[in-house]
């Protein structure tokens, strides 16, 4: 065989674009090619994604124990509260179940769970397998529902039906089922907004919510971060949904707007000229004049705190060059802005996830010459970093080995991660990142040749 | 593999936190041990990406793995166009030697013959002769372990041809750090020993920097010896837990008529005579003084730290071949290990734990495919001061405040799991310390507040 190392695969050509050089439209939102060796993960991980931070309700995958075993308590999302979101619960079938339906063993399992939990609210994961062996979710959520007059909620998410962005629509359609009013009952509306696509990463929400509230704007509740069953179900009241991760809420706000009457706007809050607009763009939204000079108030006071601190970082960092590759297309379009912030220009972009609108977007955000790709590989990753003289990479937890082995930086852009990137303070936790790892000392040990070259003796 | 039918005790309707991982996964790690190999997962692409993420975030290294990417019409009409085109692309852009399928439920179900597939494709594309191993592995049909063995097995199965008699020992081994297999190879080469380890990803997962970088890492187990194996003097398989159904030693012998010494991991100051002295009778070959200096070394230190260990109430969770070496060890060291647990198969684990328990002082709680919470529940009825076994125990320390030492794998919130040293007398050493050491600093956090709590009077003074 060939020992060349550049093979690529043709049916990938239309995903990859270079700004400036190519007319073509990018393609994305297509299943994965076979052997392309994606980063991406599955439509159960989209909605788990999702819903798990809904600190109080039951997680319970139905199917064999590779799914729960894979998302157990790996995500960074805090609760005030509750707990019980951070336990992976599954009915870990086996080839027997396969053979005669996993029915009864569900059922069997919500007794089990209600009888040690007492849980108001329970997702019951739909797993690859339960989409082929036919099990009916449904009758046995409602059946449970009734029995113990909660919500068991099945979550449409059998891994083959789509990818990840099919998952966020299957929790949405979960998240819709639970928010819906009792049959006659209409939620009178309060002066709240709802905050959507915030999974209180680190306490992310917690750090918006307190923004919020300097300006006089109460929230209603978050989907999903921080959220519970109560807080949830009251969603209907909030006459505002303002979204973040648009990749994940912006169907399920669509259907609220549809049902509800409830509109949405698209803010941002990663950097800090999207937190200093996002924050204006709610103002103006919500609130009346002394709303708008609370926002400017709390702009003036966060940006005069943390612009000396930025600036520093910027001196440190200017000139060097980044390349994204992250889940969503939202988060790709701050990182543009918010590297920019600090001196670096992007000359590779991509996303697992993107949306049509948002690759357009970054196309015009980004320079001439910069790479935008959708769904990725390695291989592709390798060869455009390298090409581009990249100098740190923003991925998640799979990208970043490939970035230390190429002697690259790396920024942790993922719900893995221990630390805020949303507002005035995740802009300043961002560069400091950033700082962290593109001057950090041990670069200057992969220069030389060798340990020859590295020998340093009297004689 | 074990029957799941009416008399499986440790069939329940619901897993609570879960401490094992599915089939493929471990197939994905024995093949990721072989020579230029890629690995392909037949089932839908989030399979694939979970178990990247998991083995990338203990080893710190680029895994990739390729997936068959399943969408609805594959698995309405089969996936063998899928499957096809996986391969096209994985030959395309890593040009490996060896290419693995392992299966998942998904594919299982819908019932795809992968050998057919594979064969059908070797044809149509002239490639005669080019290794592709397949595996079924559903995820519903065991746990990781069993997938590493059986995978292993079928390796073996198809590359390993009779060939002439030759001088080297298989040494074939469980799922441990790639500093554990560099350790069993500086021991095999003190004693002057000819072998082929398989499989062997002391490199291909933790690789040295260097520059260029290449898609697939150097190192593994090369495929002309594992061809070869088939002719070894004998077998050593570190398995002593597993059913011989998933044996490659067994099928070594049976089919080749190569002698097998089934071992336990050489963890603990016996487990390690028995397989060095399993090398001597073997070859022959002298023990090097220095191998006798590292026995004397650990011996020594396991009379320093003998009365802080006296005190150490263990519970050992994870694999089954590496909970009982550890169960050994801590049993020759005084740690009692009075819950011991692992999420796979039961296989030959228990009977094995119930001998070495014999004459024991106390009894222990022995818990097969288990979760992390009957885990904790029997460890807080036990009393358990420590925990010995991968990352997910943690759940013990924040739920039990039993304090964790990590061993095994996945450990994905420490760095260094891939470097871990805890083979041999002089890895034993190493892990008695951070045994020891984990219940001396417990100790000592804690003793000035609890000795004052407890006999401090105020009319002392």
């Amino acid at each position: 065989m060939a020992m060349n190392n550049a093979g690529t695969i043709a049916e990938r050509d239309k995903s990859i674009v270079i700004k400036g050089k190519n007319k073509k439209q990018l393609q994305c939102d297509t299943d994965s090619s076979a052997g392309c060796v994606s980063q991406r993960a599955c439509v159960y991980c989209g909605a788990r994604v999702v819903l798990n931070p809904i600190t109080d309700a039951i997680h319970l995958v139905h199917g064999p124990i590779g799914c729960a075993s894979y998302t157990w308590d790996i995500r960074g999302s805090l609760s005030s509260v509750a707990e019980l979101y951070r336990n992976s619960f599954s009915t870990d079938l086996k080839e027997r179940d396969v053979i005669f339906g996993g029915e009864q063993k569900l059922t069997d399992a919500i007794d089990g769970l209600m009888e040690k939990y007492q849980a108001k609210l329970i997702f019951v994961y739909s797993t690859c397998i339960v989409g082929v062996i036919g099990d009916d979710l449904q009758a046995i959520c409602n059946a449970a529902s009734q029995k113990y007059n909660i919500e068991v909620i099945p979550v449409e998410s059998s891994g083959f039906i789509g990818n990840k962005s099919a998952g966020y629509r299957a929790a949405a359609d979960a998240l819709l089922r639970l928010i819906k009013p009792a049959e006659g009952i209409v939620m009178e509306k309060t002066n709240s907004i709802n905050y959507l696509g915030d999974f209180n990463l680190a306490g992310e929400t917690w750090i918006i919510q307190n923004y919020l509230r300097q300006m006089g704007i109460e929230m209603n509740v978050t989907f999903t971060g921080d959220s519970n069953y109560e807080a949830l179900k009251l969603a209907p009241k909030a006459r505002l949904n303002i979204i973040q991760c648009a990749g994940s809420m912006i169907y399920l706000a669509g259907k609220m707007e549809e049902l509800y009457g409830i509109p949405y706007i698209q803010i941002s809050f990663l950097g800090i000229e999207d937190t200093t607009a996002s924050l204006r763009k709610i103002a103006a939204a919500v609130g009346d004049e002394s709303t708008m000079a609370k926002a400017e108030e709390l702009i003036r006071k966060e940006t005069s705190r943390v612009e000396a601190i930025i600036k520093g970082y910027r001196q440190k960092l200017i000139g060097k060059k980044a390349a994204i590759y992250v889940g969503g297309g939202f988060k790709a379009i701050s990182l543009v802005k918010q590297f920019r912030e600090i001196g670096i220009d992007v000359v590779m972009i991509g996303t697992q996830t993107g949306r049509q609108e948002e690759y357009d977007t970054i196309n015009n955000l980004v320079d001439n010459g910069t790479v935008i790709l959708d769904d990725a590989n390695p291989a592709e990753l390798e060869k455009f970093m390298m090409q581009k003289g990249a100098n740190l990479l923003v991925g998640g937890v799979k990208e970043r080995p490939l970035a230390y082995k190429l002697g690259m930086a790396f920024i942790d852009h993922n719900h893995d991660r221990k630390h805020p990137l949303s507002g005035f303070e995740g802009a300043v936790n961002f560069a400091e990142e950033v700082y962290s790892t593109v001057c950090s000392p041990v670069w200057n040990s992969l220069i030389d040749k060798g340990i020859g070259s590295g020998v340093k003796c009297d004689g | 593999m074990a029957d799941h039918g009416e008399r499986n005790v440790n069939y329940r309707n619901v897993n609570e936190n879960p401490c094992n991982m599915c089939m493929p996964m471990g197939g994905i790690l024995a093949l990721k041990g072989i020579e230029q190999s890629m690995v392909i997962v037949h089932g839908s692409q989030g399979c694939s990406t979970y178990m990247r993420r998991h083995i990338a975030e203990h080893f710190n290294e680029p895994v990739d793995v390729g997936s068959s990417s399943l969408n609805e019409k594959g698995t309405i009409y089969g996936g063998e166009p899928n499957l096809r085109l996986a391969l096209d692309n994985i030959i395309k852009v890593y040009h490996p030697k060896l290419i693995g399928i392992v299966t998942t439920c998904l594919a299982e179900t819908i019932g795809e013959d992968i050998g057919r597939i594979t064969d059908q494709y070797l044809r149509d594309r002239e490639m005669d002769g080019f290794p592709i191993i397949t595996a079924s592995t559903p995820g519903y049909g065991g746990s990781h372990f069993e997938g590493y063995f059986f995978t292993l097995k079928r390796i073996i199965m198809q590359l390993t041809k009779a060939t002439e008699k030759n001088n080297k020992i298989n040494i074939i081994i469980p799922n441990m750090s790639p500093g554990d297999i560099r350790e069993l190879k500086r021991i095999l080469e003190q004693m002057n020993i000819e072998y082929v380890l398989c499989p062997d990803f002391s490199d291909t997962l933790d690789r040295p920097f260097s520059k260029p970088y290449t898609k697939i890492s150097n190192g593994g187990t090369k495929l002309a010896d594992i061809k070869e194996m088939g002719g070894g003097l004998a077998t050593i398989q570190m398995g002593v837990t597993i059913d011989d159904a998933i044996s490659p030693g067994k099928y070594l012998a049976d089919e080749f008529g190569v002698p097998l010494y089934n071992v336990p991991i050489p963890i603990g100051a016996e487990n390690t005579d028995i397989f060095i002295n399993t090398l001597v009778k073997i070859t022959g070959k002298v023990i090097p003084q220095s191998l006798h200096n590292e026995r004397g070394r650990l011996l020594d230190g396991m009379v320093d730290s003998h009365k802080y260990n006296f005190f150490g109430r263990s519970v050992i969770f994870g694999e089954p071949e590496m909970v009982y070496a550890v169960a050994k060890t801590c049993l020759e060291n005084g740690v009692f290990p009075v819950v011991i647990a692992t999420g796979s198969q039961e296989g030959k684990l228990k009977q094995l734990l119930v001998a070495a328990l014999t004459d024991a002082v106390e009894e222990s709680k022995i818990l097969v495919e288990t979760d992390f919470a009957h885990i904790l529940a029997a460890s807080q009825e036990a009393r358990v001061n420590i925990a010995i076994g991968p990352s997910d125990g943690r759940y013990l320390t924040e739920k039990g405040e039993i304090p964790l030492v990590r061993l095994g794998f996945p450990i994905h919130d420490r760095v260094g799991g891939q470097r871990l040293v805890s083979v041999g007398y002089t890895g034993t050493m190493m892990l008695l310390d951070r045994i020891t050491n984990t219940l001396l600093e417990n100790k000592y956090r804690s003793y000035r507040s609890s000795m004052y709590e407890k006999f401090y009077q105020k009319d002392m003074g």
